[in-house]
């Protein structure tokens, strides 16, 4: 595999063309789970996994596939990884299966699996589209992972479900519920498009 | 736990007090893609009112005649995004073929409502809180009431803000998600009615 290449689908994944910035895609289900660290953390780590492994075989299979029935098809393979994950979390982690309810359900129909697994799996290599699944996985991940961090912190004072803010501080208890991540993420995408515009603004 | 609740409970909490959208942040996809133009968030609304109500009803009766006599609950995911595909797929047929006119109005949104998370959702939802028959048929109603309101309700407002002068940064979607914010907090205002879990 083209090294070169491989790296500049991780980096565009993170950056430029990242998921939830610029194509403000699949921010549903897990929008949702950001109230509680360890709970994104977990979610995100199950949709890298999903990401990555079915872009892998939807690239697979992308020869054999007959076109008209594709989507049918990229949606059962990625239910059948979700399934997965949902097993595992029901087997190991059983409270944190219970939080997060439906939500793990939901990872089938977050566009961005779809999406990438639709531009990018269908017309690479295995290597390279498992890799363009991690990177747009990750690149999703740690923007919920910081609005996740904030929305604790500011909401019940703690990181990870620890006491990290004395007892001057009063909680914002309308982090934790559902405005304060509209917020939260309206916040974040202004902040970075900012950052973009201004910095075209410097190069040219 | 839902044996004590009523259905006209679970109607009016699926549209104000747990709106699947502004509570749950399903739908978001759609939501932010298709509100600017009201006409076609009450063609979308309406397609969406409908393929939810069926569905939930397609998938209760699938969930407890099939998968729990057969044991296969863990196979819930597939199951139920096939039958939510396949349906969507009969309607737009049926619908293609009995009348042009509602084709146009309903027909182009059809595709659209297969991926929309908050189909899948309100189905998952059900599932978990173990509603009756009866009630799932007024959660799927009332969801997707619900879901109809807040992206009508978007839709007025983006248009409105066409003439308004938003932050370059901010335009598109940052704004649109602010304003679910303060839509959200207003919903809120009806929390004291009911509660659901």
């Amino acid at each position: 595999m083209n090294n070169f290449k491989a790296k500049k689908v991780l980096l565009e994944d993170l950056g430029k063309n990242n998921p939830v910035f610029i194509q403000v895609l699949g921010i549903c289900s897990t929008l949702a789970v950001t109230n509680v660290l360890r709970n994104t953390v977990v979610m995100s780590a199950g949709l890298i996994f999903v990401t990555a492994l079915s872009n892998l075989t939807v690239s697979l299979v992308r020869n054999v596939m007959p076109s008209r029935i594709r989507m049918m098809v990229e949606t059962l393979i990625i239910a059948c990884y979700v399934i997965i994950v949902d097993i595992v979390l029901k087997a190991y982690m059983p409270e944190v299966s219970r939080q997060l309810g439906p939500y793990v359900g939901l990872i089938i129909t977050n566009c961005i699996i779809m999406g990438r697994a639709e531009a990018f799996a269908l017309s690479n290599p295995p290597g390279l589209s498992f890799i363009d699944g991690v990177a747009s996985g990750i690149g999703y991940s740690y923007v919920l992972l910081v609005i996740a961090f904030i929305r604790e912190l500011m909401g019940s004072g703690s990181v990870w479900g620890h006491h990290v803010l004395g007892d001057w501080w009063t909680n914002w208890s309308i982090m934790v519920m559902a405005p304060g991540a509209f917020f939260m993420l309206a916040v974040f995408i202004w902040i970075v498009k900012g950052m973009m515009f201004r910095r075209q603004e410097g190069s040219s | 736990m839902s044996e004590g609740l009523a259905f006209y409970a679970i109607f009016f909490a699926a549209i104000f007090t747990n709106n699947i959208l502004l509570t749950n942040y399903l739908g978001m996809c759609s939501f932010l893609a298709v509100s600017r133009e009201v006409d076609t968030s009450v063609g979308l609304g309406w397609a969406v009112v409908f393929v939810m109500t069926t569905t939930s009803v397609l998938n209760w009766l699938a969930y407890h005649f099939i998968l729990i006599p057969l044991d296969l609950t863990y196979l819930r995911f597939v199951v139920f995004i096939v039958i939510i595909a396949a349906f969507v797929q009969i309607v737009e047929m049926i619908i293609e073929r009995v009348s042009d006119k509602l084709y146009i109005a309903l027909g182009i949104f059809l595709p659209l409502i297969t991926v929309n998370c908050a189909i899948l959702g309100v189905s998952l939802f059900m599932v978990i809180r173990d509603y009756t028959f009866v009630n799932s048929i007024f959660f799927g109603l009332g969801s997707g009431i619900g879901w109809m309101v807040a992206i009508i309700a978007m839709a007025g407002i983006r248009q409105k803000m066409a003439r308004s002068r938003v932050p370059r940064a901010l335009a598109g979607a940052g704004i649109a998600l602010i304003i679910a914010g303060i839509m959200a907090l207003a919903f809120m205002g009806f929390s004291g009615m009911l509660k659901i879990t």
